[in-house]
């Protein structure tokens, strides 16, 4: 049993203007989405601006409500869990955002920022506090002293293993990871991306890690999930999607990628015109306005997920060739 | 061989910013020379804080009050910007030596047209007509695949998306056919796709017009892919700098190499990254030698004592570092 399951995750949000707010329809930003997080394993999420990789990993944090679908931590229903189940769902599940400078309390000393969560969820005497905080600082790399200073004393990748301290206090076993470093300098980038892999081998921690940087993804995933206008198009084996991407969009996206050498020559595929508005989302494939390879029936029927090269990709250049796609018919 | 005179020449350029009571000096730009033939393209990278931004704003003498160009040269077409008088440095920005910004939100004007904006330059620098300079507008709206140019020139800023504004900013900077283009970050609020259809856009301007072009990034991919040069810089200082292959496959200085080493590749694998320790400097409060011995893995006695001058370490390959003095020819 995965430890998170989404099923056919759907999240709307209506669009509302003037002065009397009339209704004016609604934003599909996650529209049927389904993947599994594995213990000790990361999930990255991919996709431009608007795609729904970030209310996917509210939805996760429970801190929106999906319109339809269901999310099951370790078989259970989330939506049918108690006060008590659901204190306990808190506390597993913990996040780490982009800003360290947005994200910490100015005022407040790092030991008290990183015991908050422990003082508020646990009964735990002061020399325990301090054993624990002490503990996690050690974890993530910081000095013991760095308890009694306050945020601005350190710079940003120290800020954000702070965040990351944070997270880890209540001893979650999935943290999201909401573009982790995609603010912090090129050289300290590599030592928390480094820091992070080491505390999922020690401690048996399953991420979600959301980014547009696809290379430090693909470097950070097990399975990578690619999303586009509110769907998963493409869901599977990180090395496989980033080498062999089935989907057109994928292949567009890795294409873009930047590259690592000079000499390295990537075929460009550049892709016509922007991402349409998920107010209007295009009828069939969302994504064939844009699709090199678009055919008649993709302007008609939306193209499910289906298995081609032991992924899962939502297109119908590969209905012909995949005899389960053709079964399910 | 590229031509006899470069079109811009940097020689020794320092640039300290100054507290109020001169009490802190600010080192952000320190002892940097290159040379820029016509047609070419040169990456600054650097992380923040390294120099990169106050380098292309000595170039332009667009300095905040706080800043003093202490002493080198600026030499463009032959002639020291330096010894220019204000007014005739106004009819060189935007018209000879133009600039793009990192936000192009921050840079258009809500309250005008697009059209206005646009042509704004044309009739200031030009003296050109309104409905001359609107034409040409247009035409330069076209240039950079903007979709329906005549109706697009009566619109706002805030009706267009995040990369057609980074494209007219584009327009507004070749507007006067400038030959030196800076463009600072100038893709880092864009998507992965949307960011590949800009750099490609740049490239045929470039081609087109055959403008010089210096790229301020910290990102390497764009170095990879764009650049015919790079200046690394490190605390104010260019540390390397030589032409981009020979920077990616021969570096010469232990950051540069590091650098390279700590970035992930798209199909590298679950290899772990090489991390530089410790974190950029404080430019106010370097440490003594060389600004780079704290991080560095292959610091000898020397480093701490003495900063090193820049050696040649190949044809038009300079890195500033002791090691590359034993190399040096």
């Amino acid at each position: 049993m995965a430890l998170l399951e989404a099923e056919d995750l759907v999240k709307h949000f209506p669009v509302q203007s003037g002065l009397f707010s009339r209704d004016r329809g609604r934003v599909s930003a996650v529209d049927g989405v389904s993947f599994a997080i594995e213990r000790s394993q990361t999930l990255g999420l991919v996709g431009e601006s608007g795609c729904g990789k970030s209310t996917t990993a509210k939805l996760v944090l429970k801190l929106e409500e999906p319109t339809a679908g269901v999310i099951r931590w370790e078989g259970r229903n989330l939506a049918e869990l108690d006060g008590a189940g659901l204190r306990e769902y808190r506390r597993s599940v913990q996040a780490v955002f982009q800003d360290p400078y947005a994200s910490l309390n100015p005022r407040m000393r790092v030991g008290a920022i990183i015991a908050e969560p422990l003082v508020t969820n646990e009964r735990l005497e002061a020399s325990e506090v301090a054993r624990r905080t002490g503990r996690l600082l050690d974890l993530v790399g910081l000095p013991a002293r760095a308890r009694d200073l306050f945020p601005h004393e350190f710079s940003g990748g120290q800020r954000q293993r702070i965040a990351i301290a944070r997270a880890l206090a209540l001893e979650p076993r999935l943290v999201v990871l909401d573009e982790p470093v995609s603010a912090l300098d090129v050289s300290i980038r590599a030592q928390i991306l480094n820091l992070l892999r080491d505390l999922q081998a020690q401690l048996g921690l399953a991420y979600l890690f959301i980014a547009h940087d696809l290379a430090a993804v693909a470097h950070m995933s097990h399975t990578v999930a690619v999303m586009y206008l509110g769907k998963i198009v493409e869901i599977g084996d990180a090395r496989a999607v980033a080498a062999r991407p089935k989907h057109p969009y994928t292949q567009a996206l890795f294409s873009a990628a930047l590259p690592s050498h000079p000499d390295e020559q990537r075929e460009e595929i550049i892709l016509a015109g922007e991402v349409p508005s998920p107010l209007h989302p295009p009828a069939g494939c969302r994504f064939h306005p844009r699709c090199p390879h678009a055919m008649a029936r993709c302007a008609l029927d939306e193209p499910r997920l289906g298995p081609v090269n032991g992924r899962l990709t939502a297109c119908h250049l590969y209905d012909a060739v995949t005899p389960e796609a053709a079964e399910r018919g | 061989m590229s031509a006899p005179t470069p079109l811009l020449e940097l020689r020794h350029l320092t640039t300290h910013y100054v507290s109020a009571r001169g009490s802190r000096v600010v080192a952000a730009v320190e002892d940097v020379s290159l040379r820029l033939h016509a047609g070419e393209t040169l990456g600054v990278v650097g992380e923040s804080g390294s120099g990169k931004t106050t380098l292309a704003l000595t170039i332009l003498r667009l300095l905040p009050p706080a800043a003093r160009i202490v002493r080198g040269e600026i030499l463009f077409e032959g002639e020291d910007l330096m010894r220019k008088p204000d007014r005739e440095m106004r009819r060189i920005r935007g018209k000879r030596i133009a600039m793009i910004l990192q936000d192009p939100m921050a840079s258009l004007n809500p309250l005008f047209t697009i059209g206005d904006q646009v042509a704004e330059p044309i009739r200031v620098h030009e003296g050109a007509s309104r409905g001359s300079a609107w034409t040409r507008a247009r035409d330069l709206l076209k240039a950079v695949k903007i979709s329906a140019p005549e109706t697009r020139v009566r619109e706002y800023p805030h009706q267009m998306s995040g990369g057609m504004r980074q494209r007219i900013v584009g327009a507004i900077a070749i507007s006067c056919e400038p030959r030196l283009l800076i463009a600072d970050e100038p893709t880092t609020s864009l998507d992965v796709t949307i960011q590949a259809q800009y750099l490609r856009l740049l490239r045929d301007l470039q081609r087109e017009h055959g403008l010089a072009l210096i790229f301020i990034t910290h990102n390497l991919g764009i170095v990879a892919k764009m650049c015919d040069h790079v200046a690394v810089m490190y605390a104010g200082r260019i540390v390397e700098l030589g032409p981009t292959r020979r920077i990616f496959d021969a570096a010469a200085h232990p950051y540069t190499q590091a650098l390279l080493e700590s970035i992930p590749r798209l199909g590298d694998g679950q290899r772990r990254l090489a991390a530089i320790d410790g974190q950029p400097p404080d430019l106010a409060a370097l440490p003594g030698g060389c600004p780079f011995h704290p991080r560095c893995t292959q610091v000898m006695d020397r480093c701490r004592a003495d900063d090193p001058p820049a050696f040649d370490v190949a044809d038009d390959h300079a890195a500033r570092c002791w090691l590359a003095a034993r190399d040096a020819r």
